[in-house]
């Protein structure tokens, strides 16, 4: 390489980083209007592990049975876990797509996060209980614990009870088409 | 070197969200311990703050799960692997010095290094050129021998 | 009307700033006087025009008129007429319409201010400006237009975010602005000399008043900025490694090399390339900052509302300006040998090292600020870094610039012995040391905070040994150095000046290193103290402002025992909007902030926090300080020396 040319690529470097960092740019705008990118969203370190255990009371008057953590330690089938909240308002968006679930058989398991009981029942009686399990973790220590920090969040769990998928917000129906079915199907056997 | 790098903190200003007192450890030293880890924290929810720093409810949370990690007999370095098992490397203001971001940390040494190396490249060249004019083309010549006789008259 | 007045006139802008960016090119090209002159009318045509714009979108403000979506959206009848005002440029679109007012400025300033300039340089200048102008009008009227209106007009606006009724929050974007913007022109200067093909030391006399305009207001847009985030997030601190916040330090950090360095083109004819892709860097990292905040690749506070759709057009426009740019630079730098040579040693070499540092800074800020993005999209990877990674990486590099800064200004050009010089600072290195004596008698010992003490005084020093030496203190006698100091160009007070300011910014970080605060919850008549200090509440009450109520408490802070002051903290709802804010009360005597905040009240009791900040209004002083020695040296007669001579035209050919 002469000393000409080295110096003509040396001199061209900053329009190269440029150019670079405008592709790396346009990239990351693309993500941010398909949902791909998300500075703002915190990845979930828990998947590929088992749940993390937990013993939360229950909320009184649900009838609904316990949500316990021997119910996910194997669960012997795919299941949701879900927190929500009866002041969240993305959780009324997204109770829809949970009620589609709990009536198709899949086992939807709730933790009311933050809430007081006698809210969450109101809440349930409002919408409907997709839950087929229900606990509360008034102090949020329990939803800590699984990485949670906001709600909603939803957890998928293998028939092992490893944690295979999070989602932090309102679950919409394409997402229930595009990422919730389909893992269903592939951890059912 | 995590202690240098925490009195470096001091530096930029204690910062302490509106707490409650009543949130706050009775043994000042532990306390004191209780900030310094919190302000290497990141608020999930807030941009950029650290749990210290923040109002948020989940900061507030995080603040007194620390405190009491710290009051259970956890070191520093134990209250802050708490923390990045259930929320990942985000969490940690301070990114981790691994493959990935070896180049981060050590950038100020190589960008230096590189500038020094750059400007010591470009005065050698500029020695090694000939810093005298281009030498006068055959017409150039010509006309300069013309001018010359001309002034002579 | 008003509003399609205002649409209008924007657009009547963008035709003339086409006009601006063509015409005066050709007439460079050609030597046409004509169209070379036209630049100059056609600057004043758009400053009109979008001063218009401008004015129209503020009287919409004034008035509510609830027809135009932005002041729908932005505003509302009760806001304060002031905050009405300075709302119009609290949001995206009408910061936009603020920031093409500032390039129009600008644009007009260069044709006023530029006699000194040959005229085909000077249309070249002009045409440059008239591209970015292009570019950002485009960008507000086919993606950001604030005069788009919306029927039927609701009842009232939806407010603003109360944290943004504020007197500094105000003044701060256009202060800000200013600088950002004032970037542009020193691009314009490089893009102008990489046309015609030609830096020399004339480009640097040219392009330093105008580099040190940008940086100083830049200086004070930041300052301001941190200024406000001190007094009312809450809890005292001034700088939080924001990627905003970096964002604006970039173009600084840039801005700071360039003046310095221009310095080097005009005394020694070095640095021209060099100096010339900084011009370039400055204003595409003015640009980047532009980009970070209002596409929404950010997660930070200060993130505008995220519109990725606009963040591809500011991209393109990225792109074009900086990407042209370093593409032409490419192109053209290597005809522009450089010719002065200088040994490391000497003022040259002293500059070189700013510079070095000054990048080397940016660069890392740079890294540190976009590798969680990048890594994200990159490898999926999700990191943070936050302010304990950049006050660590950041602390290298900054004490060997202060040394420099010391040093510097007393070495000669050329060749100079460093030991000679530093003797020269034996008085301000006593005064180091006395720094660090004092502080550690009154604060403690707490060793970063006292070595920065030591060397803000050291720097102070050295700023005063620089004036002292060139007055010949200590060769001659007292009064004539005296006559001589009085008689030194601005230039060199200027730049004393600023470095001192420097070294007193040091000193108020230093002190916030001994800050101590003290939390309690207290009922009526109990009373929380630090030190000398002691604050009792007397009692908490409802309060209300125009759009707001609060409650607020009152103290009594005694003095010794004595009663010194009263401070009443507060914390304000905001019914529209529904945000609360809390108000800091700060007691300041220049040399200590008292600093008392509000937190939640329970079973009568309040929960008071209180700060005791020795040296923090030194922070925005010092700051105040650097902003006045750069206009102290634009001030300068020789920079003002063809002020009157606008239409002699200097000799194209010849460098000066």
């Amino acid at each position: 390489m002469t000393p000409a040319l080295r110096r003509r690529l040396l001199l061209l470097a900053p329009f190269g980083i440029v150019a670079a960092g405008g592709a790396a740019f346009y990239g990351m705008l693309q993500g941010l209007q398909t949902g791909e990118f998300n500075p703002r969203g915190v990845p979930s370190v828990l998947i590929g592990r088992p749940a993390p255990a937990f013993d939360l009371p229950e909320v009184p008057g649900a009838e609904v049975p316990l949500f316990r953590h021997a119910d996910i330690a194997p669960p012997g089938r795919p299941v949701i876990v879900n927190f929500w909240a009866s002041w969240c308002v993305p959780c009324v968006v997204e109770h829809p797509q949970l009620m589609a679930l709990s009536r198709e058989g899949v086992p939807v398991f709730g933790i009311a996060y933050k809430d007081r009981p006698e809210d969450s029942r109101g809440f349930l009686r409002r919408h409907g209980n997709p839950f087929a399990r229900l606990a509360r973790d008034e102090p949020g220590r329990a939803a800590i614990d699984w990485g949670v920090y906001g709600v909603p969040e939803t957890y998928l769990l293998d028939a092992q009870g490893i944690i295979r998928w999070r989602f932090a917000g309102a679950v919409t129906p394409e997402i229930l088409a595009r990422e919730i079915r389909p893992l269903l199907r592939r951890y059912a056997s | 070197m995590i202690r240098a790098a925490l009195v470096l903190l001091l530096l930029s200003g204690p910062a302490l969200a509106i707490g409650n007192p009543a949130d706050m450890l009775p043994d000042p030293a532990q306390e004191a311990r209780a900030r310094e880890i919190g302000r290497e924290l990141r608020c999930l929810v807030c941009q950029n703050e650290s749990i210290e720093d923040s109002n948020a409810d989940l900061a507030r949370d995080l603040r007194l799960l620390v405190r009491e990690r710290i009051r259970a007999g956890d070191s520093d370095a134990q209250v802050v692997a708490f923390l990045r098992d259930r929320y990942g490397d985000f969490v940690l203001l301070r990114p981790p010095f691994n493959a990935s971001t070896a180049a981060l940390w050590l950038s100020p040494a190589l960008v230096l290094a590189g500038g020094i190396l750059t400007m010591w490249l470009v005065r050698r060249r500029g020695h090694a050129a000939p810093a005298g004019p281009a030498p006068l083309s055959p017409e150039e010549q010509a006309r300069l021998a013309a001018l010359e006789a001309e002034a002579r008259r | 009307m008003i509003a399609e007045a205002g649409h209008f006139a924007l657009a009547l802008a963008l035709a003339l700033s086409l006009a601006l960016s063509t015409l005066p090119l050709l007439g460079a090209a050609r030597g046409d006087a004509a169209l070379m002159e036209a630049a100059r009318p056609l600057s004043h045509g758009v400053l009109l025009t979008i001063a218009a714009a401008f004015g129209f979108l503020a009287w919409a403000y004034v008035v509510n008129d609830t027809t135009v979506m932005n002041v729908v959206q932005n505003s509302h009848s009760l806001k304060p007429l002031l905050y009405k005002i300075t709302g119009v440029w609290g949001n995206h679109e009408g910061s936009m319409v603020l920031w093409v007012l500032i390039l129009a400025i600008c644009a007009a300033s260069v044709a006023a201010f530029g006699g000194n300039l040959p005229s085909v340089f000077r249309a070249r200048v002009l045409a440059v400006l008239g591209w970015v102008l292009v570019g950002f009008l485009a960008f507000i009227l086919l993606t950001s237009n604030p005069f788009e209106r919306v029927w039927p007009p609701p009842p009232d606006g939806q407010g603003l975010n109360p944290l943004l009724q504020d007197i500094a929050l105000a003044i701060h974007p256009p202060l800000l602005y200013v600088g950002y913007v004032g970037t542009a022109i020193t691009y314009a200067f490089a893009v102008a000399a990489l046309i015609e093909g030609r830096v020399d030391s004339a480009w640097g006399r040219w392009v330093r008043p105008w580099a040190v305009a940008s940086w100083a207001f830049l200086t004070l847009g930041i300052a301001i900025g941190s200024w406000w985030a001190y007094y009312e997030l809450g809890w005292g601190g001034f700088w939080f490694w924001d990627p905003v916040e970096n964002a604006s330090l970039l173009p600084w950090l840039a801005g700071t090399a360039l003046l310095h360095s221009a310095i080097v083109v005009e005394k020694r004819e070095a640095l021209k390339i060099w100096s010339v892709l900084l011009a370039l860097l400055a204003f595409g990292l003015s640009l980047l900052g532009t980009f970070l905040v209002r596409s929404g690749v950010l997660n930070s506070v200060h993130a505008f509302a995220n519109d990725p759709e606009r963040g591809v057009f500011i991209l393109g426009l990225l792109l074009a300006y900086v990407g042209g740019g370093f593409l032409l630079f490419a192109l053209r730098a290597p005809a522009m040998a450089p010719t002065g040579l200088f040994a490391p040693v000497s003022r040259e070499g002293a500059l070189v090292l700013n510079n070095l540092l000054m990048c080397s800074l940016a660069v890392v800020v740079f890294l540190g600020t976009l590798w969680p993005m990048f890594a994200d999209f990159l490898f999926g990877v999700s990191i943070s870094v936050g302010p304990p990674f950049f006050n660590m990486a950041s602390f290298p590099l900054v004490v060997p610039l202060f040394l420099a800064m010391a040093v510097g200004p007393l070495m000669p050009w050329k060749r100079a012995a460093l030991w000679p010089a530093v003797q020269r600072l034996w008085a301000a290195a006593v005064l180091g040391l006395l720094g660090f004596l004092a502080a550690l008698a009154i604060g403690g010992w707490n060793p970063l905070p006292l070595l920065g003490f030591a060397a803000a005084a050291y720097l102070i020093g050295a700023a005063i040994t620089d004036i002292a030496d060139r007055a010949g203190v200590g060769r001659t006698t007292l009064a004539n150095a005296w006559n001589r100091a009085r008689g030194l160009p601005r230039a060199a007070w200027g730049a004393a000046i600023a470095h001192a300011g420097v070294g007193v910014c040091l000193a108020g970080i230093s002190g916030m290193g001994f800050a101590t605060e003290r939390i309690a919850a207290l009922s009526p008549g109990q009373s929380v103290a630090i030190g000398a200090y002691e604050w009792r509440l007397e009692g908490v009450r409802d309060a209300a402002g125009p759009n707001w109520t609060s409650r607020r408490a009152t103290l009594t802070v005694l003095h010794n025992g004595q009663p010194y002051a009263v401070m009443e903290p507060e914390r304000r709802f905001f019914p529209i909007g529904r945000q609360t804010t809390t108000e800091a009360s700060i007691r300041t005597n220049i040399l200590r902030d008292l600093y008392a905040v509000m937190g939640e009240e329970e079973g009568g009791r309040a929960v008071i926090r209180v700060h005791y900040k020795p040296l923090a209004p030194l922070i925005w002083i010092g700051a105040i300080i650097m902003a006045a020695g750069g206009f102290l040296s634009l001030s300068d007669r020789r920079l003002r020396v063809a002020g009157g001579a606008r239409r002699r035209e200097a000799q194209a050919g010849v460098p000066a």
